[in-house]
């Protein structure tokens, strides 16, 4: 850093409407004998919220089997917070519905959204939580799409997606908490 | 017992049998009303001890409906396959929950999903489909749901 550079020097370069990017949301203001972060509480809270969201414990089918690669060794979703699955939605943060909805798990799910504690993020995993996939036509009991039920944030296509997609899905649902543009967050004001 | 076997035994039991031996183990087909004499001969008989009901369903084959049963012994390791052709008007066949306590559920199941009616059954309510659903059965192929079925 130069002494003759302009007093202050862009932290880590936030896109345009909020705190993206994976750096800390901020710029660095130089006084003499130092510097002062400087950044939004809001950009903050959602940075916080951001590296640490915690998935329910909730899988319908063959997704959830993806869904646990993607916990386990290899993948290992705990490389961007997302290592402490709760088998409880009072304590989760993101619910990932990893499989097909049918009409009788409908009620079900919007009991486990409606009990998790806000701000709470929605991914709906592969063809049946986007759509119905394989069950779109002819059959009497599946959901077609479980954004018929609750908000969703991010869709990830797949049947089952990969784990990478998966991963690509989760960083994707970071970035929209950091740019304050959840479904939660708009409705909120965060 | 092998095959050959089995055709004997299940002869002298009901002389009314007929078998098919193209699938991997041996078809006998028999009337509903010669079920359950012949299922209780089939778990009781001391050369025969199937104890193990390891499938129970129906097809329709839109002519008719059809019970399936898969049967094994775990003593003497011999399978056999019971298929029940029911009536079209009123399909109805003996339950066998009673010799194979199995049985209970997979009942519930087909009477639900196809509507058979098994008689004697201890407890024939719904097991999956949610309440107030009686009356329509979704496994059969006239099964129409305008509301949630997109027809392709």
């Amino acid at each position: 850093m130069s002494d003759t550079s302009n007093n202050s020097e862009t932290f880590q370069a936030p896109p345009s409407g909020g705190g993206g990017g994976n750096g800390f949301p901020g710029q660095i203001q130089e006084i003499p004998g130092g510097g002062v972060v400087l950044s939004k509480l809001d950009d903050v809270i959602n940075w916080a919220r951001s590296n640490s969201l915690w998935p329910l414990t909730f899988a319908t089918s063959c997704c959830g089997i993806e869904m646990m690669a993607v916990a386990s060794a290899k993948y290992d979703f705990s490389r961007f917070g997302f290592e402490v699955a709760r088998a409880s939605p009072r304590q989760a943060d993101v619910i990932i519905i990893a499989g097909t909805i049918v009409n009788k798990m409908g009620p079900v799910l919007k009991r486990l959204y409606d009990q998790m504690a806000d701000p709470k993020y929605v991914i709906a995993m592969g063809a049946c939580a986007i759509s119905g996939g394989p069950f779109f036509y002819n059959t009497y009991s599946v959901v077609k799409g479980a954004d018929h039920i609750i908000p969703v944030d991010v869709y990830v296509a797949g049947c089952p997606p990969r784990p990478e997609a998966l991963l690509h899905a989760l960083i994707s649902l970071q970035d929209k908490i950091k740019r304050g543009l959840t479904r939660e967050q708009i409705k909120s004001g965060l | 017992m092998n095959t050959g076997e089995l055709k004997t035994k299940i002869t002298e039991l009901l002389a009314a049998a007929t078998f098919d031996e193209t699938g991997e183990w041996l078809n006998i087909f028999v009337e509903p009303k010669d079920w359950l004499p012949l299922a209780q001969q089939l778990r009781h008989e001391e050369s025969l001890q199937f104890d193990y009901l390891f499938c129970l369903t129906c097809i329709d084959w839109k002519t008719n409906l059809t019970m399936v049963y898969h049967l094994s012994s775990t003593i003497f390791r011999h399978n056999i396959v019971i298929r029940s052709v029911l009536n079209n008007d009123n399909p109805e066949i003996e339950s066998v929950s009673h010799i194979w306590k199995t049985a209970d559920f997979h009942e519930r199941e087909v009477y639900e999903m196809f509507g058979v009616n098994f008689l004697n059954h201890p407890d024939l309510r719904l097991l999956i489909l949610p309440d107030g659903w009686e009356g329509k059965n979704p496994m059969r192929k006239d099964f129409e749901d305008p509301i949630n079925m997109i027809k392709l």
